[in-house]
C-alpha cells in the first residue's frame, strides 16, 4: 500500500465482481425487468441512418401481446401458411432436441445441446432470410437446418458420428455443416464465424451479388476479439450481414453480466460502430421475423448491416455436460416473463382460428414419430462408442487436399494398430 | 526475364495472379493505395480496383477471420500481415478455423487463402518486428508453411501458394528482401540485381511447395537452412573452406524429407540452422527427423545453430543473431575429425 497523505481521505477501491440476481433456491422476482408493451415500437425505414435510430437498442421490438394478437407496425402480416410453418418447424426442433438429448442420456451419443426456449432466434430468423443468403451459426441454431429442410437423420448420423456421418466422425455431435443449404460449418471456438460471415459479406458484396450473410452468436460470447474486429469490419466496408446476438441470459454458469450486461443492452453495441441495431423479444417469433426481414432488405439494399440482439432465455442446461441447478434458481424458467415462443405462436394461431389444441396435440404426436424414425434409421448406421465406423484413412484425409509423405506413413501406424487392437 | 529484388519479384507474383484468377484478391493494413510498408503491394490497387486490393482495420482476426469468409464464398484471398510478429491476434482464426476448415467439414468448405508475412531481424526492428515464428505454424496440423531465399524462388513458392487449395503461411524474410546476407553485418549489402536469382520470369510460373533445393553440392556435412539463413550457410562454409552441402528446404510443411535423407546419409553430419529461438524451434523437429532416418549413418552428433531463446533484442540484435562466429563453431565442432 502506498502510504499517500494527500489521498488518506479517499475510501479504499473496491472490485466489482458481478453477481447475478438469483441462485438456486432463491424466489425470482422479475419486476425490474423493463418489458415494453407488444406493438408499441415503432418502425424506422430501413434506409434510416443508425444515429437515427438509436432508441431502439433499449427498447424492445415485440408483435404478440397478451392477448396473442399480432400488433404494432414490425407485425410482419405472414399468412396463416408461413406462420403454420413456423410452428411445425419449431415444434419439431423441440422434439427433436428432447429426444436427441435422451439418446445422449441412454449413452448413443457423447454430447448434445438443446436450443429449448429459443427456438424462435433460429427459425424465424432463417424464414425471413432467402434460402441462398449464406448462414454462419453458433452451435444453437439446429432450427436453420430444419427450416431448409436438412433431413433429420443426416442430423442424428452426425449425432451418432456413425458410418454414414457426413462429416465422417471428426466432429463434436451437433457441429453440422452443409454447404448445400449455405450453413457453415459449426466451430467449438466461439464467435470465429463472426467476422467470418462479415467476410463473406464482404465477397458477395464485391462480386455484385444479392445474397446477404448472417451470424448468430451468443451474449457470452460477444465479449471476444472476433466480435469486436467483426462489427468494425462490418462498419467499415458497409458488408451485407445480419449479426445476430442470442441473449439467453447465461454463458454455462456465468451470467450476462460478464459480458457486460449490467452497463448495456448488447444491442447497444452497435452504436458505437454506428451499426444499425435492433433489440428484439427473442421469444415472440413474429418479432424476430419482422427484425430479421427489416435487417435483410436494409442489408440487400446496401444500406449495410445489422446487429440484432434477441432477448430470451435458455430454459435448459448449457449442454448435457452441465447442469444449471448448481448455479442459478429454478424459478427462472418458470417466471421469465416473455413466456415460451411455440406456446405464444400456438396461442396466436388458435386466436386467429386456424389452429387448436387438438391439431397441436396431432403436430406434436406427428414430430415425435418422425423424430423416432430419424434416430431408428441413423441407429441402423451405427452408433458412437459401439464398433469402428470410418476406415483409419478418414482420419487423416481433409487435413490437406492431397495427404504428405508424413501423414501417409502416420495412416499405416493407425491401420497397423488396427490390426494389433481390433483384430479382425 | 527480368532482374528483381525480392519485393519485386512477390509484386509480381501477385499481380500474375490477380491477372490470372478475379477471385484472387489482397487485403491488410496499408496494402491499398500506398502498396505496403514494405511496397509489397505497391501499384496493385491502381491497376486491379479497391475491391481487388484494399486496406483493412488494425485486426489480424479480422483480417485472417475475413479471408476464411471469403474462401467460403469462393474467393482466394492472399492477406498480408504486416509483420510476423503481429499475427498472434489471428493465430485462433488462423489455426482453429482456416486450417481445421477442410477437416471439419470434410471438404465441404475450404480456406485456399496465402498470409503474407515479413519475418525475421537484422533490421533493427526491436522485439516486434524480428521474430521467427514459424514454428508455432509447423505444429499446426492442416496448415502449410513456406519461406523463400531468393527472387526466383519467391515468386515461383508464392504462385504455386496463391494456387494451393490448402492455406499456406508465406513468411517473408525482410533481412534479405533487398539483397542476400550473409551475416558479416558489417560488410556492405549487394543488391540482388548482383546475383543470378534475381533473374525472374515476367509471366506466370511455379516453384513447386514440399520441395527443397540443394543449393550447394558437397559432401562434408549437410547444413539445413531456410530463408535468410541459406545466404548465411553459404557464406560461412566458404570461409571455414568446408565442403558442405546447403539445402535450403523453401517449404518447412510438408518438409521435403527425401532429400534430406539423401543428402545426410551421403554427408554423415548435419548442421541445423535458424534464426528463431532454440527451444522447440524448427530444428528440433529436423534435429529428431534425421535421428529418426539417418542414425546408421551418422559420423557424429546432430547439431543445431539458432537464436538465442530471449525475446529479439534491439541494441544487441547482432549478438543475438546466429551469426558466422556461432555457425562456424558448430562446422568445426561436426566436422572437426575429418581435418585431423
Amino acid at each position: 500500500m502506498v502510504d499517500d497523505k494527500r489521498k488518506s481521505n479517499l475510501p479504499p477501491l473496491t472490485l466489482h465482481i458481478p453477481e447475478p440476481k438469483f441462485r438456486p433456491g432463491d424466489v425470482v422476482d422479475y419486476s425490474d425487468l423493463d418489458i415494453p408493451q407488444a406493438g408499441a415500437q415503432a418502425r424506422p425505414d430501413i434506409n434510416t441512418a443508425p444515429k437515427d435510430m438509436r432508441d431502439m437498442v433499449d427498447d424492445m421490438i415485440r408483435v404478440l401481446d397478451d392477448d396473442h394478437k399480432a400488433v404494432g407496425p414490425w407485425d410482419p402480416k405472414l399468412d396463416d401458411e408461413i406462420l403454420l410453418k413456423m410452428l411445425r418447424t419449431m415444434v419439431q426442433v423441440r422434439t427433436f432436441d428432447d429426444r436427441l438429448h435422451r439418446q445422449q442420456r441412454q449413452g448413443k451419443t457423447s454430447f448434445y445441446m438443446k436450443c429449448t426456449g429459443e427456438e424462435a432466434t433460429s427459425v424465424a430468423a432463417a424464414m425471413a432470410l432467402d434460402a441462398d443468403d449464406m448462414c454462419f451459426p453458433s452451435y444453437r441454431q439446429q432450427g436453420i437446418l430444419f427450416v431448409r429442410g436438412y433431413p433429420m437423420i443426416e442430423m442424428v448420423n452426425q449425432i451418432f458420428s456413425n458410418k454414414a456421418d457426413k462429416l465422417k466422425g471428426r466432429q463434436l455431435p451437433i457441429m453440422y455443416s452443409s454447404s448445400e443449404l449455405n450453413f457453415f460449418t459449426v466451430s467449438g471456438n466461439l464467435t470465429t464465424q463472426y467476422p467470418q460471415a462479415v467476410g463473406w459479406a464482404m465477397a458477395s458484396a464485391s462480386k455484385g451479388d444479392n445474397r446477404i450473410a448472417a451470424a448468430w452468436c451468443g451474449e457470452g460470447s460477444t465479449a471476444e476479439g472476433d466480435f469486436h474486429a467483426a462489427m468494425t469490419f462490418a462498419a467499415v466496408y458497409n458488408a451485407p450481414v445480419i449479426m445476430n446476438v442470442v441473449n439467453n441470459q447465461w454463458a454455462i454458469s456465468s451470467f450476462s453480466g460478464f459480458a457486460g450486461a449490467e452497463r448495456a443492452t448488447f444491442a447497444a453495441r452497435g452504436a458505437g460502430y454506428g451499426i444499425a441495431a435492433l433489440r428484439v423479444d427473442g421469444n415472440d417469433p413474429l418479432a424476430v421475423y419482422a427484425a430479421t426481414s427489416w435487417a435483410a432488405e436494409r442489408a440487400r439494399t446496401n444500406h449495410g448491416p445489422t446487429l440484432i440482439e434477441h432477448f430470451t432465455y435458455r430454459a435448459e442446461a448449457h449442454s448435457t455436460s452441465d447442469d444449471p441447478t448448481a448455479y442459478r434458481s429454478a424459478q427462472e424458467r418458470e417466471e421469465w416473463p416473455l413466456g415460451d415462443p411455440i406456446m405464444r405462436l400456438k396461442r396466436h394461431l388458435i386466436h386467429r382460428g386456424v389452429w387448436s389444441a387438438e391439431q397441436q396435440e396431432q403436430l406434436d404426436a406427428e414430430c415425435l414419430e418422425a423424430v423416432k424414425d430419424a434416430v431408428q434409421e441413423a441407429a441402423k448406421n451405427g452408433i458412437l462408442g459401439h464398433g469402428l465406423h470410418q476406415p483409419f484413412e478418414t482420419m487423416f484425409q481433409d487435413v490437406f487436399e492431397e495427404m504428405p509423405w508424413h501423414l501417409k506413413e502416420q495412416a499405416e501406424q493407425a491401420n497397423k494398430e488396427r490390426e494389433i487392437k481390433w483384430p479382425s | 526475364m527480368a532482374v528483381m529484388n525480392m519485393i519485386e519479384a512477390i509484386n509480381s507474383g501477385l499481380e500474375t495472379m490477380m491477372q490470372r484468377d478475379e477471385n484472387v484478391v489482397i487485403m491488410g493494413e496499408d496494402v491499398g493505395y500506398f502498396g505496403g510498408v514494405f511496397r509489397a503491394t505497391a501499384g496493385l490497387q491502381e491497376k486491379f480496383g479497391k475491391t481487388r486490393c484494399f486496406d483493412t482495420p488494425i485486426s489480424e482476426c479480422g483480417i485472417i477471420g475475413a479471408a476464411v469468409g471469403m474462401c467460403a464464398y469462393g474467393l482466394r484471398p492472399v492477406p498480408e500481415i504486416q509483420f510476423a510478429d503481429y499475427i498472434y491476434p489471428g493465430m485462433d482464426q488462423l489455426i482453429s478455423e482456416a486450417a481445421r476448415l477442410r477437416y471439419r467439414s470434410a471438404a465441404e468448405f475450404t480456406a485456399p487463402m496465402t498470409v503474407r508475412s515479413p519475418v525475421g531481424g537484422g533490421i533493427f526492428g526491436g522485439q516486434t518486428h524480428s521474430q521467427s515464428p514459424e514454428a508455432m505454424f509447423t505444429h499446426v496440423s492442416g496448415l502449410k508453411t513456406v519461406i523463400p531465399s531468393t527472387p526466383y524462388d519467391a515468386k515461383g513458392l508464392l504462385i504455386a501458394s496463391i494456387e494451393d487449395n490448402d492455406p499456406v503461411l508465406f513468411l517473408e524474410p525482410k533481412r534479405i528482401y533487398n539483397g542476400p546476407f550473409t551475416g558479416y553485418y558489417d560488410n556492405p549489402v549487394s543488391p540482388w540485381s548482383k546475383f543470378p536469382e534475381a533473374e525472374v520470369p515476367e509471366d506466370h510460373y511455379t516453384v513447386p511447395l514440399g520441395k527443397a533445393k540443394i543449393v550447394r553440392e558437397g559432401d562434408a556435412v549437410t547444413v539445413l537452412a531456410y530463408g535468410t539463413m541459406v545466404h548465411v550457410a553459404k557464406a560461412v562454409v566458404e570461409e571455414h573452406g568446408i565442403n558442405a552441402e546447403v539445402i535450403d528446404l523453401r517449404t518447412l510443411v510438408p518438409v521435403d524429407i527425401e532429400t534430406i535423407e539423401q543428402s545426410v546419409k551421403k554427408t554423415g553430419r548435419c548442421l541445423i540452422l535458424h534464426e528463431a529461438t532454440r527451444t522447440s524451434g524448427f530444428g528440433a523437429e529436423l534435429s529428431a527427423l534425421v535421428q529418426e532416418r539417418c542414425f546408421y549413418h551418422l559420423e557424429a552428433p546432430i547439431e543445431r545453430v539458432t537464436g538465442f531463446d530471449t525475446p529479439y533484442p534491439h541494441s544487441l540484435e547482432w549478438a543475438y543473431f546466429p551469426g558466422p562466429v556461432r555457425i562456424g563453431e558448430a562446422l568445426e565442432k561436426i566436422v572437426g575429425d575429418l581435418k585431423s
